[in-house]
């Protein structure tokens, strides 16, 4: 049984000049252990699936149809009380800026304590004891001395660890990590992401990573799903994908990933920008940008198909050359 | 239409000044779309007109004794038991008309503010072009002397110097000179505002090139930073000034309450107020919350529409 | 930590040299103290005799730094009102005037937290509206206005409190203190009710807004992602970084509500400084308006340094940078 099954999931925002839909019909599932990339510009709607499944939407926005099942449970209809307790304790939470997560006028010990204590029927010793378990963990030296000190007292990579042992402090067999390394130096970023994999390893846990850089999935992720204009364009084995991309949009994608080699060439790009949610077009939303485009891509929106492990939304996804 | 509409004019590529932005229709539309800028205009229109035309509007000449007859007096409003229709809002213990005292206090309160916020922002306008055009010890002096200033609550000033200047003057000219005291007492503690806004327009226009190409053609610079910051300037200083309008109002009305501002034989609206609370327990209220309507009315009025002013020439700032 | 209180205790002296600095002015250029120390007919050398008695003839810096001097040992000279020492009057009158302050300042903290928590957490409740709309009122009615309100309901129609005076007061020591007979708490009600509802409104105010603004951050929105309760998310997380905000405002408006305890006591008739004060503004008394202006002068100047202290204390960010600022 998949970890985690999205089925059809649409996030609509009211407004006063009728609503929009933030994501449509998105549908992903997680398998236990593995770590699913989701790729795509800001914008695209990663940052809103993971909002959706956590349950942390911010109001107005609301899942407006399609379901979220966590080990075969549903959770998006779950009352608020419930949902908290599956928060922390079933899913864990890690956000794009180490710097603004942490709250600053409480210790790194009290934050751990209080959230192991929130999940799990420890003492307030044993707690402690478990904080500084995970310190030590996610890598951060002397952490007996380290945990009464304050977020600020912490290097931006450090807090980030901070933080991932906080998401992971109550073992979650499930990870939602938004743009974990976007806000840090480029040195410290894989140190984080092999921090991840190797604790999401080790406590058995799956991990949907939402990121933008292409280079973090093909480095990380077991699958891929590509997100362009609030839906899944693309979504298959890393391996896969990124060697054999079929939509036109993951191709530009691929392409414009800078590479080491012996002739230094200008990087192409993809022309234009990604349709915000309340103009996009009713055909393909890639369409506008698309150098394959047919009349067909603009009349009629593509559906996710494909048999097997890969799936893809495009009308031409047999035929491009790639 | 003889006149061209400001629609049909061509679009300006930045407005710069006041009026350049009340002709674009900006100002015009948004007084249009707000519900309490156009109540607080229209009150503020009536208590103005009940102000200038106070002795035709009025009964009676309240400060004028001989016109007084103490058989009238405490009398309750007109509708009330015991009423007299002659004096519709009453009288008070010395049987002067509380219509009649409301209009007139309230011309005098209107005087005084008036007049402080101008001194305000006479002196305030130009500290802030002599502070921003000097510059180095003077601009420090001044600012600094300004946030001192800042740093006390604005009635505790303003009683502080107008206790400055009744120690300066002999008793017996206390109550002629009243009028003059509080607005020297309130204009000289509101004018900050005015010279901070003035000062950085002023060092932003300083160094930019028709100041120094004025300098070259031997024009002065002085003169022509004048002339070029006013206008800029009249925009956020007609804000400030309607703000502290509101302000100025205010404290008179205190002033006069607490017994050091205007005389009992000159009473403005706080006066009036003063002189009712000390009959409060006869059961005379009228006498104290007719005044009060009217003052609450005025200084919530252009309170409102300063707020609203700074929103309709500012969008960045809400 | 150190060098920060060092430095802020050096800003305050000379903040309080400059008020000295006003007060002696006001002494030295307001009329001539020599006549009202000599009679009117007196001679010229009779003149000359009293101003070199009073140091007057001496340069002005000397002048004052013995004004300077003799303030800091609480010699403000005699009222010229009524020919007391000016320490002594302010003496009497200074216990009626803190206790007044200090509930009223308790009040509105007491109540303006607690109200401005309950607003930022339900935005849209009925309650919050009304609550709202109650403060926007009250922030425009003038204080005396609200004053006498309060006395029309309470003390005229329902006549449930007294409108004037402190009732039975007890002498503590040099301190007379109305806390400890009914009649003296019940005077204090309505005077505490009115200088506070001013301060309360804005603390309200303040709280619901940083709250607000607080509840909108990424820590906070981490900690529900952490599955944290409610209650652990507004009074652990928020109330905190609420807070340091709101009081360093308290603090500002502390002085504040001395200031307004002068409207305050004269319309109930509360023996306390500021109706000293007004006296003295009308007289033109200035004795007792410079020690006035130096005593509140140093009581803001103190509680601003208190509350910057209190910020470091519970600003763990700022109490690293103090730190290292010592060294």
């Amino acid at each position: 049984m998949a970890l985690l099954t999205v089925e059809n999931l649409t996030v609509t925002f009211p407004s006063r000049h009728g609503s929009t839909n933030a994501i449509e019909n998105v549908t992903i599932h997680v398998e236990p252990g593995e770590i699913l990339g989701m790729v795509g510009e800001s914008g695209a709607g990663k940052s809103m699936t993971g909002a959706a499944i956590i349950g942390l939407l911010e109001p107005p926005g609301h899942i407006s149809s399609g379901e979220i099942r966590l080990e075969g449970e549903r959770i998006d209809n779950l009352p608020p009380a419930a949902m908290r307790r599956i928060r922390g304790r079933r899913i864990g939470a890690i956000f794009q800026d180490p710097l603004t997560s942490l709250n600053p006028v409480l210790t790194v010990g009290d934050q751990l304590i209080e959230t192991i204590r929130a999940h799990l029927p420890l003492t307030k010793e044993a707690a402690r004891e478990r904080a500084i378990d995970w310190l030590r963990r996610v890598g951060i030296p002397a952490p007996e001395k380290r945990i009464d000190t304050y977020p600020h007292q912490y290097s931006g990579g450090m807090r980030q660890r901070v933080v991932i042992a906080l998401a992971l402090c109550a073992e979650p067999r499930l990870i939602i990590a938004d743009e974990p390394t976007t806000a840090l130096d480029v040195s410290v970023q894989a140190q984080i992401i092999a921090l991840l994999r190797r604790l999401a390893r080790e406590t058995g846990a799956a991990v949907v990573l939402v990121t933008h850089d292409m280079g973090v999935i093909a480095e990380t992720a077991d699958r891929v799903a590509v997100m362009y204009a609030g839906r899944i364009v693309e979504v298959g084995p890393v391996a896969e994908v990124l060697t054999h991309p079929r939509h036109p949009y993951t191709a530009g994608l691929m392409a414009s990933i800078p590479r080491i080699g012996p002739r230094p060439e200008i990087l192409p790009q993809i022309e234009g920008a990604m349709p915000r949610p309340a103009s996009r077009p009713a055909g393909c939303a890639f369409a506008p940008r698309c150098p394959y485009r047919i009349d067909r891509c603009i009349a009629e929106r593509p559906a996710l198909r494909g048999t097997g492990a890969a799936q893809v939304s495009c009308h031409l996804a047999e035929e491009i050359p790639v | 239409m003889a006149t061209p509409t400001p629609a049909s004019a061509p679009p300006r590529p930045a407005p710069a000044g006041l009026i350049a932005r009340a002709l674009s229709g900006d100002v015009a539309w948004s007084f249009r779309h707000s519900w309490s800028a156009r109540i607080s205009a229209l009150v503020l229109l009536i208590l103005f007109a009940a102000a200038i035309l106070a002795p035709w509007l009025a009964n009676q000449n309240p400060y004028d004794i001989g016109e007084l007859s103490l058989f009238d007096s405490e009398l309750p409003p007109a509708w009330a038991e015991g009423g007299d229709a002659r004096y519709w809002l009453g009288t008070d213990t010395l049987a002067r008309d509380v219509y009649s005292s409301i209009l007139y206090g309230l011309r005098l309160s209107l005087i005084v503010g008036f007049a402080s916020v101008a001194l305000a922002a006479v002196v305030g306008i130009s500290l802030g072009l002599l502070g921003g055009f000097v510059g180095g010890i003077v601009d420090a002096a001044i600012m600094r002397f300004a946030d001192v200033l800042l740093s006390f609550p604005t009635i505790l000033v303003a009683l502080l110097v107008n206790g400055i200047m009744r120690g300066a003057l002999p008793p017996a000219q206390h109550q002629q000179a009243a009028i003059w005291v509080l607005i020297l007492a309130i204009g000289l503690t509101n004018w900050v505002q005015y010279a901070r806004t003035v000062r950085s327009s002023t060092m932003v226009e300083r160094n930019k090139e028709y100041v120094q190409a004025a300098r070259i053609n031997g024009v002065s610079r002085a003169g022509i930073m004048v002339s070029h910051i006013l206008p800029n300037v009249l925009g956020p200083v007609l804000v400030i000034a309607t703000i502290n309008l509101g302000m100025a109002v205010l404290t008179e009305a205190t002033l006069s309450f607490l017994g050091v501002g205007m005389p009992a034989t000159q009473p403005s609206l706080g006066t009036l107020i003063r002189i009712g609370n000390e009959y409060l327990f006869s059961g005379i209220w009228w006498v104290v919350i007719f005044p009060s309507v009217v003052l609450v009315a005025l200084v919530l009025a252009v309170n409102l529409l300063g707020d609203w002013l700074r929103d309709a020439l500012n969008p960045k700032l809400r | 930590m150190f060098g920060f209180l060092v430095r802020r205790i050096v800003q305050s002296v000379f903040v309080m040299l400059a008020v000295a600095l006003i007060a002696f002015m006001m002494f030295r250029f307001m009329g001539d103290p020599v006549n009202s120390m000599v009679s009117e007919n007196a001679s010229v050398a009779e003149r000359e005799e009293v101003r070199a008695r009073l140091g007057l003839d001496q340069p002005l810096y000397v002048q004052y730094a013995r004004f300077v001097t003799r303030a800091a040992q609480g010699d403000f000279g005699l009222s010229w009102r009524n020919a007391r020492p000016v320490s002594t009057l302010l003496a009497e009158r200074f216990p009626a005037t803190a206790e007044l302050v200090l509930v009223a300042a308790g009040l509105s903290l007491v109540l303006g937290i607690p109200l401005g928590i309950l607003t930022a957490l339900r935005p849209r409740a009925l309650s919050t509206q009304t609550l709202q709309f109650i403060s926007l009122v009250g922030i425009s009615l003038p204080t005396f206005v609200t004053g006498i309100l309060l006395i029309l309901t309470f003390s005229v129609w329902l006549g449930w409190l007294p409108s004037f005076g402190r009732g039975t007061v007890v002498d503590v020591g040099w301190w007379s203190t109305g806390f400890l007979t009914t009649t003296g708490l019940k005077a204090l009600i309505l005077p505490s009710v009115m200088l506070c509802l001013f301060q309360l409104t804005l603390i309200m105010r303040l709280v619901r807004a940083e709250m607000m603004e607080v509840l909108r951050t990424d820590y906070i929105k981490f900690a529900r992602a952490r599955g944290l309760s409610d209650r652990a998310i507004h009074f652990h997380h928020a109330l905190r970084n609420t807070l340091i905000p709101v009081i360093t405002i308290f603090g500002l408006q502390l002085g504040g509500l001395i200031a307004f305890a002068i409207i305050t006591e004269t319309v109930f008739q509360w023996p306390g400084m500021g109706a000293l004060f007004i006296q003295a503004v009308s007289f033109g008394d200035v004795p007792v308006m410079a020690a006035y202006l130096v005593l509140v002068s140093l009581i803001f100047v103190t509680i601003n340094t208190i509350v910057d202290l209190l910020y470091v204390v519970l600003d763990p960010r700022l109490r690293v940078d103090g730190a290292r600022g010592a060294h």
